[in-house]
């Protein structure tokens, strides 16, 4: 039996059909495309209310008063709710430092904060009421940015701080800092023929994930409730919410329904206190939903950054050393902004050898909306800046800015600025030459008999060009990633896996509370289920606090992390039904004591093929089951002054080629093919693998050219809250993605496999804007990329 | 709110009459996102889906009477020769569900300056048919049409029933700036038709003034030039320079604001571009010298 945390490595082999390595289709998938799949949103039960949130509609304020009682008088409405009702003492949450307020008391710190609850029996008398509350407020300045922030004079956005990062930050409107040191930066920089400085500039992203926050609560018989939540992380909303309600975390029972996407939107709580608390009020059922307009203010945005690079070489084309700074924009609140300062630190230099670092990141506590998690968390800022910090040395050293990456790529023995040894396949060189050796793209396809096809062209079916200004551009670049929780977090994941016969058939049953948010966990456990058990029947069980964690659905963990508690715990069924067979049919043959078993097609098999038994003969009237956590291998903080330590569990590696067509009179970008080539580790669906890299892949390119939350930097307003104005790519806008997928086994992972959804998100970004700088020759230090600022316009 | 829906254009002229602040909707494009965003509460919503002639379209001797509510996919489909600059307008509106649904008499009702028709109406030529129960039937010309931002030349108790568009005489174009290839809301727009029966060249701007506007001056000039050098009879290529300075007057005829789409600076330089490449496709195609060159999709 394999200890916690050890590889397991008595992996059957994939003999059953629709085991691991298989393109086996997604149970959700039909559902999904055909619009029948029921997402949280559409919830619904006897006698239920509607929950609506009232919000702040300015930034940074004193509340001088809330006057509830028109919108209580209002016919429908069973309650309204503000600070003063919360239940217990606990009136804050968050993901590690507990500073958001479930309703605002007596401040406002970003715009759209939540101020009042209200619960009616319509969501339009819910809505009117909520609008009928009267708030005063007495504006205070906003603090916007670093200089603002740490002005001498600046108001404290958080006052009395008291969590553990206080007492190393230098200021208080610093929610964390990491610097890393390693060798001696200033000395190395002597060595230098060139040295390079940038700065940069990373937008707001938002996840605009589809399907809008959204849940029901369920008042118990017991004084419980019963939430049904869209989320990413079932156990850690547990335990933000039952202290709030003031209930024990058995009487709050959380069940998952259908998530529409998530990205890393859904990792902090939205409404779900809020509906558990009017549920418990009114003694009803409540549902919530945001539309599109109040989902921009619900969740929790990637972080804007300020990126300051310097990068050194000698002539032959050797990094001799890197000294940054990164200053994350966290917000309001401290969300994930701790972990998001990490991981942009220890990632900062990206998949390169450099001895000589000198580096710093920072999240400042600001009025802007809060920032948190998002696909990539922290190093997809740093790789936008030190992607176009290696093409600026290239460019310098006149040398081939792939062959310059390669010249520096790190490998398998690396040692990175944290100290830690990357002791697995990194094939950076090898990912950089397969895109590189990927055919191109036919020139000017626009051209056709009947004219131009201005779906080909930048500016598409707006018909800005016949092909007039176009001018095509190819840029490279590659990213680092972690996988899974770093930083000593105790990043574990529970399966509880079930064996029993039904029907005349043996039946695996699979129970965790993984968040399916799209990313095909479930597909995947059924998998791992039938290559373990050897059976064709595997049943997922709905995902609920039932059973104990399976952490988050993020930082690429769920296949390694949750599916390694299945494996493990599907081992362990194993064992047990080896063990039943052996005391009821070890007498009959004494290949049950000598041989190595196998659970195949529904037998029991020896290694050289020799059934033994069916499994319904072995399993007949008793079933197997086995609930059991799996841990990864253990981390270890980061130094506080020098950033040193075995901070990460597992590195994810991914190349793009991006070629794309600008209209360098418009400023209008086509990208026409992003090629990706990336190593997996192991693909457990390959198809499911092609769908990840594709799609990260496209929420990178997103950010190079439209995507982005705009924030009044006079008002911390937001200024494009709706689908209108916050564009997201469309089919037209997305390219051809041809994906090199590569197998390079990491021994410390199940099945060897590597974390890959976040990767492709990192090199995507920088590889499109080093092609529309190599078609304009611009500078263009900042993402997204937008029309007036490839024509001097801006 | 209470929600009206006339069987006939009679009961919906009465019933404007009766509810002067009712608020018409037939695709619902840009009335169902005001109310889903709360913009706007009317106490009236005024339903013209049950009017069917509405959907119609008729193809006269000059111009084509375009029903309110005739789907942009329509006109798309239908009506490419009669009206190519507004066909070409059509295929940048939004998605091809609400093409499915949304016409040009909403574009006109709303009068926003980023919508989409405006551009190809002012170049082309057009009247706006609107009628009350009381004082009946009018034809506004699309000059006077636009009175302020999301402001018409409508009176309370009017309903838009047509939009009369000239036919083309010529070639005609329509570009968008967006930043996004496909779906997106105009950071700026231009149409420009030529019309060889009177030797004019009119043009269309939007979203880049507090109204869609026409570059006058720029026509003006443009219509000197070509008659000067005689090239509308002899067909010769436009002068690069001929090309500029009316890219130019076009630019001068915005009137811009910074927004979170775009800058005045850029929807004054785009406008200009577009202006320039317009008039070479139209121009071209005038010559007939080369294929055509409409963008085909």
């Amino acid at each position: 039996m394999p200890a916690n945390g050890a590889p397991t490595k008595i992996t059957q082999g994939s003999k059953t059909k629709g085991g691991i390595g298989e393109s086996t289709l997604r149970p959700d998938g039909t559902l999904k495309v055909t619009g029948e799949f029921a997402y949280s949103s559409d919830m619904w039960h006897e006698d239920m209310l509607w929950g609506q949130i009232l919000r702040s509609t300015v930034a940074h304020a004193e509340i001088v008063s809330i006057d509830t009682s028109e919108a209580l008088a209002m016919p429908g409405v069973y309650a309204v709710m503000t600070y003063d009702d919360l239940p217990t003492d606990v009136k804050n949450y968050g993901l590690e430092i507990q500073d958001t307020p479930v309703l605002a008391h007596g401040k406002v710190r970003h715009h759209g904060e939540p101020v009042a609850i209200v619960a009616a029996d319509h969501p339009e008398t819910a809505r009117r009421a909520a609008a009928k509350i009267k708030v005063e407020y007495r504006e205070l300045p906003v603090i916007t940015d670093e200089a603002s922030a740490l002005a001498p004079d600046a108001i404290l956005i958080h006052e009395n701080r008291d969590d553990h990062h206080i007492g190393h930050v230098p200021h208080p409107n610093i929610v964390h800092r990491q610097p890393i040191i390693r060798g001696n930066a200033d000395e190395a920089a002597k060595k230098a023929d060139v040295v390079v400085k940038g700065e940069y500039t990373f937008g707001m992203q938002d996840q605009a994930f589809l399907g809008p926050e959204s849940g029901l609560a369920v008042p118990d018989e017991d004084g419980g409730v019963h939430l049904y939540i869209a989320t990413q992380w079932l156990h850690s909303d547990l335990r933000q919410i039952a202290p709030v309600l003031g209930l024990p975390e058995s009487k709050v029972r959380m069940t998952l329904s259908g998530v529409g996407g998530a990205f890393g939107g859904r990792e902090d709580l939205s409404m779900q206190i809020h509906a558990c608390l009017l549920a418990l009020r009114t003694g009803k059922p409540v549902k919530i939903v945001y539309n599109r307009f109040e989902s921009f203010f619900g969740h929790v945005h990637r972080h804007p950054a300020k990126l300051f690079y310097e990068h050194g070489a000698t002539k032959d084309g050797k990094l001799t050393h890197v000294k940054c700074r990164i200053v994350l924009d966290g917000g309001a609140y401290a969300s994930a902004s701790p972990a998001v300062v990490g991981n942009a630190s220890s990632l900062s230099i990206g998949p390169y050898v450099v001895d000589d670092v000198d580096i710093e990141a920072i999240a400042l506590y600001t009025n802007n909306p809060p920032c948190g998690a998002m696909r990539g968390f922290g190093a997809v800022q740093a790789c936008f800046a030190y992607e176009a910090q290696m093409d600026k040395v290239a460019r310098q050293l006149g040398m081939d800015p792939v062959r310059f990456r390669q010249l520096n790529a790190m490998e398998q023995g690396t040692i990175m600025p944290t100290g830690q040894p990357v002791d697995s396949p990194a094939p950076v060189a090898e990912l950089l030459r397969r895109v590189k050796a990927m055919p191109m793209p036919p020139e000017r396809q626009w051209e056709s008999s009947e004219g131009a096809d201005v779906r080909q062209l930048p500016g598409g079916l707006s018909n800005t060009t016949h092909g007039e200004g176009v001018v095509r551009g190819v840029g490279y670049a590659v990213g680092i990633k972690n996988v899974g929780f770093s930083e000593g977090f105790d990043d574990y994941s529970t399966a509880k896996v079930r064996m029993e016969v039904i029907n005349g058939e043996p039946v695996a049953t699979v129970h965790t509370a993984m968040a399916e948010v799209g990313q095909g966990g479930v597909t995947v456990h059924a998998q791992i289920a039938r290559t373990e058990l050897g059976v064709a029947q595997v049943t997922i069980h709905p995902a609920d606090t039932q059973v104990g964690s399976a952490g988050s659905t993020s930082a690429s963990r769920q296949t390694y992390v949750t599916g390694g508690a299945v494996k493990n715990s599907c081992e362990l069924v194993r064992e047990k039904v080896l063990e039943i067979g052996r005391r009821k049919f070890g007498s009959y043959h004494p290949a049950w004591a000598t041989a190595e078993l196998l659970l195949e097609g529904g037998k029991v098999v020896t290694d050289g093929g020799e059934v033994l038994a069916d499994l319904v003969d072995v399993l007949d009237g008793e079933s197997v089951e086995v609930e059991a956590e799996w841990r990864h291998r253990p981390t270890e903080a980061f130094d506080l002054r020098t950033g040193q330590g075995n901070g990460h569990v597992q590195y994810s590696f991914a190349a793009h080629r991006a070629v794309v067509e600008v209209d360098t009179e418009l400023g209008l970008v086509k990208v026409i093919e992003l090629a990706c080539a990336q190593d997996v580790g192991k693909a457990l669906n390959p198809l499911s693998v092609i769908g990840q890299i594709q799609g990260g892949t496209t929420q990178g390119l997103g950010v190079a050219v439209m995507e982005e939350i705009v924030v009044d930097p006079k008002t911390a307003k937001v200024k494009n809250p709706s689908f209108t104005d916050y564009l997201i790519p469309t089919i037209l806008d997305t390219p051809t993605i041809p994906v090199d997928v590569l197998e390079l086994a990491d021994d410390h992972a199940p099945y060897g496999l590597r974390g890959i959804g976040e990767a492709p998100t990192l090199s995507s970004t920088p590889a499109v804007l080093a092609a529309i700088r190599n078609a304009t020759g611009l500078e263009l230090n900042r993402t997204p990329v937008r029309p007036e600022h490839l024509t001097g316009t801006a | 709110m209470d929600f009206l829906r006339p069987a006939s254009w009679e009961e919906a002229l009465a019933a404007k009459a009766a509810h002067p602040t009712a608020v018409p909707i037939a695709g619902g494009t840009d009335v169902m996102v005001e109310i889903n965003f709360d913009h706007r509460r009317p106490e009236y919503l005024l339903d013209l889906n049950r009017i069917g002639d509405l959907y119609e379209w008729e193809v006269g001797e000059d111009s084509v009477r375009l029903g309110a509510s005739v789907p942009y996919t329509r006109i798309m489909e239908n009506l490419r020769a009669e009206l190519p600059g507004l066909a070409l307008a059509s295929h940048t509106v939004a998605s091809p569900q609400i093409r499915n649904r949304g016409g040009v008499g909403g574009n006109l009702g709303t009068a926003s300056p980023a919508g989409d028709a405006h551009p190809a109406l002012l170049a082309s030529g057009a009247e706006v048919e609107v009628e009350s129960a009381e004082r009946g039937t009018r034809l506004i010309p699309i000059d006077e049409f636009y009175k302020g931002v999301k402001r018409n030349a409508l009176q309370p108790d009017e309903l838009i029933r047509a939009v009369h568009v000239k036919k083309a005489d010529g070639p005609q174009q329509f570009s968008k700036v967006g930043t996004r290839n496909a779906m997106v809301i105009a950071v700026c727009a231009f149409g420009l038709a030529l019309h060889p029966e009177t030797r004019t060249v009119r043009t269309g701007i939007g979203s880049a003034a507090p109204t869609p506007v026409r570059a006058k001056a720029a026509e003006e000039f443009l219509n000197a030039a070509l008659e000067e050098g005689g090239f509308w009879d002899n067909g010769k290529i436009i002068t690069p320079s001929v090309a500029k300075q009316f890219a130019d007057l076009c630019s001068a005829a915005c009137n811009p604001i910074d927004d979170v789409r775009g800058t005045a600076s850029y929807r004054r330089h785009a406008v200009g571009v577009m202006a320039r490449r317009t008039l070479t496709w139209t121009w071209e195609s005038y010559r007939g010298a080369r294929r055509t060159t409409e963008g085909a999709a």
